[in-house]
């Protein structure tokens, strides 16, 4: 299967193993993927902030840079769902609004796509421990991920998958919020840091890495000792 | 200090508070064990919250013909309607049904909306002595405090911490029970009851085709206040029209539900005017006052509208994770949490509470358990859009994103410096990120970069 693969922003930034992980994973799965090395970002940053001209122009090269693909798989649920959900918002009643509602169905999570398009749920990774998920806001309520994460890593040889308290309480990232209300973000860092600590956890495991980077942040400044990985990383281990 | 600066310090306070976050985490877990109980009751959840919702549609939709028709039912059953515009009009018009029935004693229910126009302060200093009934606001009163939630008022006390306040305020001895002490609100509220003047209640629904107004409640008290009394004064926003009678039958169980986890409070009160010619009891006059006080801002507003289908269940609430940290007393507004945050830059002004929308992770949870299916946090992100457009946002604001704008339609610049820059420049720029989370480190070459190498 064709696969087009959007590595956001940040990812792309500070976190290119992630994106790697992943075509990793894509390939063992039998896909060839494909990435447009002309892509930037989905938008979403000005568009939560309320600066919607801004948004829509970068929108508008989104919309373009993947035209065409079969599917665009990203590892981060907050691109998929803002793509999805809110697009429409900037470009309905507009030239666009037909490439946008096309490409909301063609954009898709990386655990989504691995279980639901292409019906693989073991890759043969491997990483011993025990691990909890932290089920992403943008995955459960806006993509409405929550056993495709689960399947998989039940599959990793090895790990032991123990649920937290609270698991589907936010953790506090919410982009700018993380600085700008930089208090009550940490705090609900900690509350969430607790939680997954308490189930003796090794490994943090989620969908996006905009919450890893919160959480795990905050926890090497704590010293919590618990690690966070992204799902592609887990998925990409031993083999 | 600004309104911001005030949320941030005290915010900050409450976040890092470990008392605080023990007993709102024990209170709202009780709530959530609840709530489960209660939705049993509904064959269809999500049809029920749907209908709920275009129930509200309509209502809002049709307000001005739904009030009026309200009007004209209850005005012929002799209930008198006056109309506020504003906080200060309801206020005159209270104080002067006060002073006409030579009013020294008023007691009233559990009301939001009276909370919103200060009602108690304003009574206060026209020398009426103002009691409240409900038990948390009873609390909340004699700790001289606003409510903290609006529908637990006093949800971040302990029962030790009421046993104290008691002991303190009222002069009974210290460790009582929650029995015990509810024993002692009861005794001191008959007593006041029974000289009061005024009663004063809120209402939780208007309903339009029968002129009436609906009570929840659980303790008896807003039915004492409405009835004991001579005079019974209603003060209600306009938006709390439901359009028939039939209405509630979806409307008590999901309020309930939503508020507490019960399938149906143990009162609710439909009060459809005074005491009538053939009837035994009932006070012997009823005002209505039906308040704006902004509301009408969100009505002209067709993409924040829906704010206002809001049934005050106080869900939304109990759901985010920002007000379980920071707690209801860090708005510094009449309505918190996610509501709150959304209508309070309408009712007050953009300029003084366009923070609040911001204050937000978008986690969606509110959305998720609203009773009446408000869509709050995609509201927030549209407070934070109409700040931007009516020149709400600072020149560093604008500029920063023009510049995200120009490095983001070009895939060179962001390929522009290596890693040690990047990583020097974001770390200075967001200096907040590292004070309690290690510092971002950026890749040497992006994934672009090295992806391109791959390929050769």
């Amino acid at each position: 299967m064709n696969v087009s693969i959007f590595v956001p922003c940040f990812i792309d930034q500070l976190y290119p193993s992630v994106a790697f992980s992943m075509v990793k994973v894509l390939e063992k799965a039998g896909c060839t993927v494909s990435y447009n090395t002309n892509q930037t970002c989905c938008g979403q940053p000005a568009f939560n902030a309320g600066f919607h001209g801004e948004a829509k122009d970068v929108c508008t090269k989104f919309l373009n840079d993947f035209a065409g693909a079969d599917y665009v798989v990203a590892p981060s649920a907050s691109c998929v769902g803002f793509v999805r959900n809110y697009y429409h918002q900037l470009f309905d009643n507009s030239s666009r609004h037909n490439d946008v509602k096309d490409l909301a169905n063609r954009i898709v999570e990386f655990s989504e796509f691995m279980v639901k398009v292409l019906a693989v749920d073991n890759v043969g990774a491997q990483l011993n421990g025990r691990a909890t998920y932290h089920d992403s806001c943008a995955a459960l309520r806006e993509c409405h991920i929550k056993t495709e994460p689960r399947q998989l890593l039940t599959n990793v040889t090895g790990l032991e998958l123990i649920e937290m308290n609270d698991v589907e309480t936010c953790c506090g990232f919410g982009g700018s919020f993380a600085v700008k209300f930089g208090p009550i973000s940490i705090a609900m860092a900690d509350q969430k840091l607790t939680n997954a600590t308490a189930t003796q956890a090794h490994y943090l495991i989620s969908t996006d890495m905009s919450c890893l980077m919160h959480i795990g942040g905050y926890s090497q400044n704590k010293g919590a000792g618990i690690k966070v990985m992204h799902l592609a990383e887990v998925l990409a281990s031993g083999w | 200090m600004s309104n911001v600066s005030s949320f941030m310090a005290k915010s900050t306070i409450r976040a890092a508070d470990l008392d605080h976050r023990k007993k709102i985490n024990f209170n709202i877990g009780r709530y959530n064990a609840a709530v489960p109980q209660g939705k049993q009751q509904f064959a269809n959840l999500a049809m029920a919250r749907e209908r709920a919702k275009n129930a509200k549609w309509r209502a809002i939709e049709n307000l001005d013909s739904y009030l009026e028709e309200f009007e004209k039912k209850i005005t012929e059953r002799g209930a008198a309607v006056l109309w506020a515009e504003t906080a200060e009009d309801a206020l005159e018009e209270i104080g002067r049904i006060c002073r006409e029935k030579n009013c020294k004693t008023l007691v009233k229910s559990k009301s939001m909306v009276t909370e919103e126009i200060h009602l108690n302060k304003y009574l206060e200093q026209n020398g009426i002595e103002s009691v409240e009934t409900d038990l948390g606001e009873y609390i909340q009163q004699l700790d001289n405090e606003p409510p903290y939630h609006i529908v637990t008022p006093a949800m971040h006390k302990s029962k030790e911490d009421v046993a104290r306040l008691f002991a303190d305020k009222l002069g009974v001895p210290g460790g009582l029970s929650p029995e015990e002490l509810t024993l002692v609100a009861r005794e001191k509220l008959r007593e006041k009851y029974r000289h009061a003047e005024v009663g004063v209640t809120g209402a939780n629904f208007i309903i339009a085709d029968v002129g009436a107004v609906a009570v929840t409640e659980n303790e008896g008290n807003a039915r004492l206040s409405c009835s004991m009394p001579k005079t019974h004064i209603v003060v209600v926003g306009i938006e709390k029209v439901i359009p028939t009678m039939q209405d509630l039958a979806l409307f008590w169980p999901l309020l309930s539900t939503y508020g507490t986890g019960q399938r149906v409070t143990v009162y609710n009160t439909i009060v459809s005017g005074p005491r009538q010619s053939h009837e035994t009891d009932g006070p012997q006059e009823m005002y209505v006052i039906l308040l704006d006080n902004g509301r009408t801002n969100l009505l002209a507003n067709t993409a924040a509208r829906q704010a206002l289908y809001c049934i005050r269940c106080g869900a939304c609430l109990n759901a985010c994770p920002v007000y379980k940290n920071i707690g209801g007393h860090s708005y510094e507004t009449t309505y918190s949490g996610p509501i709150g945050s959304v209508i309070t830059p309408h009712l007050k002004g953009v300029g003084e509470y366009k923070h609040l929308s911001y204050a937000s992770s978008l986690c969606g949870n509110c959305t998720e358990v609203c009773a009446v299916k408000i869509n709050l946090h995609e509201l927030l992100l549209e407070n934070r859009h109409e700040a931007v457009v009516k020149g709400n946002s600072s020149l560093a604001e604008r500029l920063a994103w023009k510049a995200w704008k120009q490095a983001s339609l070009n895939r060179g610049l962001m390929n522009a410096a290596n890693g040690n820059i990047k990583s020097k420049v974001v770390n200075l720029v967001f200096k907040g990120w590292a004070q309690h989370r290690d510092k971002l480190n950026f890749s040497q070459k992006t994934f672009n970069q090295l992806w391109k190498e791959r390929q050769g």
